[in-house]
């Protein structure tokens, strides 16, 4: 058992863990925020993204004892106070989320996505959730849904 | 301006969105209860043989588990879905690898997987039988011995069913071939396809003495698993009760199989006096559940001249794996669609399953069709091709029009044109404009590209006299706060069941959508409305919520204001409330009901396999544009454009995602997706190798309705589900014919594949087009 220490959406939290524990379990099952998801568990399929220090990472990946000290921001992390984040509310109305398995996910890889490129090409858009699988879509509703969230989310910088 | 209230036809917000995009919604492996433990399965390691000896590890501190053997289970040690053969646990001999033999469960979940390593199990082993061809051979082992009850039927050893569907003049069937100006043979064949929802099959079981066992689960048929549960329990229906939590993606892959993995959570639940949650992981979901049945279809088809088939003869055949699951009904759906969109004077279909030592095949979206529509569609490019008529050409000659019959003898009288269907499909996809492009620009270029279309239809609905059997019934009744409340079995798993049954309700009962509920399935609570698939949600579900909400409307229409005519808006929510309270007040409850009724007209003979198949189809022309790299020998689908008929569209962008995603599942059905068998075992069962499309990987995919409204659904709605994995596999193998000018006849294709083609000479897999250089399943005769 290793003490981690990490800031889970903005909050710090120490949690007694096996040091090799996944970050996905560390996250789910002692932290309980059951957002973030296991599809695979072998890297491919990206349910388990989340934000650490702000890059996208597979939390099936990552060992707890490599998130000490780092700064994780789960689904949960990304609506403020109830409110939907934008591109929660792109996903909403542009059917973007159909099972909703992948969705957490997806939307994480998009809020990544969007703040490395805020003006992502198609292209862009098509690579940048490459690693996110979903089975559901075909993907294009959230192609749509990204590009309606990129709308939204450059009119605050604009004004 | 169009009413406020109105819904159908529009697109609200997802009912449980909210939940999904919030990651607030719960999937079974998000739940714990109090006092829980964790259940894993230990799975034979060989394909077929008698189970010798089991052996527990010493290491392991076994008085910590909880065991379950064959001999725990209290009722029948099998999972009945259509007939009793499949086990529930293997007690003496296995029939497939991963077949489950023995569960454990414990407190805690990290420990499980030594222990299933720690229990040894040895075999006498027996030839195992992997292939059609090896499971139809004469001298092939008989996979049961002695057969099950269910089985004996059978006329060959090795097979689960067999249909005869014969229409029009068979009698003369050989008069017919000896005439005909040519005869067109062909062999065509699918793989097995993994359904790869994103969240595995899971479920938390409880037990007790007094009120029997629930199950919460990932599921798409609530009622199928409690059946399972009476018998493997042997218990009344009443203490059998399954509770459908969020599913993250089924396709077809929690409809039989809940009932294998919720029976074992039960057992677990049962011995160790605790709930028990079983999760599988990745591994062993794609080792240990179904799949697509794989197919062999070999069509013999006298055509005159002018391009107009004469007579044909298909044989059909399934790989049906090591138990029927589902197997008889796949194999029924995929001989009724074998014949496509055309009019057969004389038409023989042969169709069987055969059992193999492969994991039971069972559902995926499609359910036998895209099988015997990949090979019916790819024949037509070869009868063009042979006549001298273009794909299109030969199509037109023979498309079914109104007032035509089926195969089956069912009278169209669905108003839909498939002449219209293919001008507009071809027109808006550009297909001949780019099919004259890339003709000047391949003979220069590495990259070959073509274009390639399919033409089809499919039921929607229970085949044949199902929905009678089926005699589903939906409840609709008010809360306490007079807000109506749909009550179905029908489960939501990513395809819109919530929100467009709650449109439907809506909209007859002239109030917001938002103001509609839909109870959580819990079969406690709902009826059997019968299960989540078949693409019948929308039509035969609709229909009976439609129903059941006017005779709510009617019932209440005492104490809603009386209304004139002409007025669309005949009352205001809140005096649909007040009415709701009103009546609540007096008579404390209000549940207003509707059982299905078979249209009159829709009559069907299993015996004779003649009548109406299905209530009503969906029509489709989908049109491929491929690009096939000369060099690295990858085809890649670039451009996908997918026209339907499928009656009033209720939810434009569900309907839209729907089609997207079902077209996505093709192209991988058709370019990516491969299983790779060992003995039976699935050898790829990760996502690192067995390779679905991501993002990158899909060409833009559009889609396109024309809206006929038609009687049987709500607001002229039909099915739409299973639709577009029909087309995609044909399109895109006709598309690369198109580009390369080699008929490739089996998916998948993968770029190894096509290199082996390229650089050899023709084989298995393709076939040369040039008549006088012809392989063994083509003839040509001329008359
Ligand atoms: S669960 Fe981590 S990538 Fe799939
Ligand atoms: S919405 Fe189901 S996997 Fe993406």
């Amino acid at each position: 058992m290793t003490q981690i220490t990490l800031t889970i959406n903005g909050e710090t939290k120490t949690i007694e863990a096996p040091p090799m524990k996944r970050l996905l379990d560390l996250i789910r099952e002692d932290l309980h925020l059951t957002g973030t998801k296991e599809g695979c568990g072998e890297g491919e399929c990206g349910s388990c993204s989340v934000l650490m220090n702000g890059e996208l990472v597979n939390s099936c990946l990552v060992p707890a004892l490599q998130a000490n000290g780092a700064r994780i921001c789960t689904i949960e992390g990304i609506s403020t106070k109830g409110r939907l984040h934008p591109i929660q509310q792109c996903f909403l109305e542009r059917g973007g989320a159909q099972c909703g398995i992948c969705t957490p996910g997806m939307i994480l890889a998009t809020h990544h996505l969007l703040e490395k490129y805020p003006q992502p090409t198609l292209l862009q858009i098509q690579e940048g959730l490459a690693g996110n699988l979903c089975r559901c879509t075909g993907y294009t509703r959230i192609f749509d849904a990204v590009q309606q969230a990129i709308l939204k989310t450059q009119q605050p910088t604009n004004n | 301006m169009p009413d406020l209230l109105q819904t159908v036809g529009f697109s609200p917000i997802r009912k449980e969105g909210a939940a999904k995009v919030l990651g607030q919604a719960k999937y079974v492996d998000d739940l714990s209860f109090p006092g829980m433990w964790f259940g894993a399965t230990v799975r034979s390691s060989i394909a077929r043989g008698r189970i010798v000896s089991i052996t527990f590890d010493p290491a392991i501190p076994w008085d910590e588990f909880v065991i379950v053997t064959a001999a725990d289970i209290p009722g029948q040690n099998t999972i009945v879905h259509l007939t009793h053969d499949h086990r529930c646990l293997a007690s003496d001999r296995v029939n497939h690898p991963d077949e489950p033999i023995l569960l454990l469960a414990h407190p805690d979940r990290a420990v499980l997987p030594a222990a299933v390593a720690g229990v040894h199990i040895t075999y006498k082993e027996l030839p195992g039988v992997f292939t059609i061809e090896e499971s139809e051979a004469p001298n092939a082992p008989a996979i049961w011995s002695p057969a099950p009850a269910d089985h004996q039927h059978s006329t060959q050893k090795n097979t689960f069913k067999t249909y005869l569907m014969e229409s029009g003049d068979t009698s003369n069937l050989d008069h017919i071939f000896a005439t005909a100006d040519y005869i067109v043979e062909g062999e065509y064949r699918t793989g097995a396809q993994e359904q790869l929802y994103i969240e595995n099959n899971g479920v938390i079981a409880e037990y007790s003495a007094t009120d029997g066992v629930t199950v919460h689960g990932s599921l798409q048929c609530p009622y199928y698993l409690v059946h399972a549960l009476e018998l493997v329990f042997n218990l009344p229906e009443e203490k059998c009760r399954v509770i459908q939590t969020e599913t993250g993606g089924a396709f077809g892959g929690k409809e039989d199989f809940p009932s294998v993995i919720g029976s074992h959570a039960a057992l677990l639940a049962m011995k160790s006096g605790h709930p028990v949650k079983i999760c599988y992981d990745r591994a062993e979901d794609m080792a240990g559940t179904t799949k697509r049945h794989p197919s062999r279809s070999r069509h013999r088809t006298a055509v005159s001249k002018d391009g107009k088939i004469l007579a044909g003869e298909i044989d059909f055949a399934l790989d049906g794996g090591a138990y029927a699951t589902l197997t008889p009904v796949v194999l029924s759906r995929g001989t009724i669609h074998a014949p496509g969109p055309y009019h057969w004077p004389a038409l023989r279909v042969r169709a069987k399953a055969m059992a193999t030592n492969l994991p039971p095949h069972g559902a995926f979206r499609g359910f036998g069709a895209p099988q015997s529509i990949f090979a019916t569609e790819r024949h037509m490019n070869k009868i063009a091709k042979v006549v001298g008529l273009s794909p299109e050409e030969l199509r037109r000659r023979n498309l079914l029009g109104i007032g035509d019959h089926t195969a089956t003898g069912q009278l169209i009288t669905d108003t839909v044109n498939m002449q219209h269907l293919l001008t507009r499909a071809l027109d808006e996809s550009s297909y001949h404009a780019k099919r004259a492009e890339f003709a000047r620009t391949n003979p220069s270029s590495p990259i070959k590209r073509g274009m390639g279309f399919a033409t089809f239809f499919h039921g929607a609905g229970f085949t044949g006299s199902g929905e009678r059997r089926l005699n589903s019934l939906v409840h609709i009744e008010l809360t306490p706060e007079g807000r109506p409340q749909i009550l179905v079995s029908a489960t939501e798993f990513g395809q819109g069941t919530n929100t467009i049954l709650c449109q439907v309700a809506a909209e007859t009962l002239h109030l917001p959508y938002e103001d509609v509920l839909i109870a959580q399935p819990d079969t406690s609570h709902v009826p059997n409305s019968g299960p989540t698939v078949a693409s019948r949600t929308a039509m035969i579900v609709g229909k009976l919520v439609e129903r059941a909400s006017q005779s709510l409307r009617n019932t209440l229409s005492p104490y809603l204001p009386s209304t004139s005519e002409t007025s669309t808006t005949p009352y205001t929510p809140a005096e649909f409330r007040s009415a709701a309270l009103a009546y609540l007040a007096e008579h404390g409850t209000l549940v207003a009901s509707a059982r299905y009724e078979a249209p009159g007209d829709i009559l069907w003979d299993d015996e004779s396999y003649r009548g109406a198949a299905y209530p009503a189809y969906a029509w489709a022309v989908y049109v491929a544009e491929v690009a096939v790299d000369t060099t690295t020998y990858s085809a890649t689908c670039t451009d996908f454009y997918a026209l339907q008929e499928v009656g009033k569209v209720l939810h434009p962008v569900l309907a839209k995602g729907q089609i997207e995603g079902g077209v996505a599942q093709g192209i991988g059905y058709a370019l990516y997706e491969k299983c790779v068998w060992q003995k039976g075992h699935m050898a790829n069962n990760q996502m690192t190798n067995y390779i679905m499309p991501t993002s990158a990987d899909l060409p833009p995919i559009r889609v396109a309705f024309e809206e006929i409204p038609s009687v049987h659904g709500p607001f002229g709605a039909k099915g739409i589900g299973e639709l577009p994995m029909d087309g995609p596999a044909p399109a895109i193998l006709n598309a690369i014919e198109d580009a390369t000018g080699i008929a490739f006849t089996e998916i998948p294709l993968l770029p190894e594949d096509i290199f082996e083609r390229m650089t050899s000479t023709p084989e298995s897999g393709s076939e040369d087009l040039e008549p006088t250089n012809a392989g063994p399943y083509f003839s040509e005769t001329t008359a």
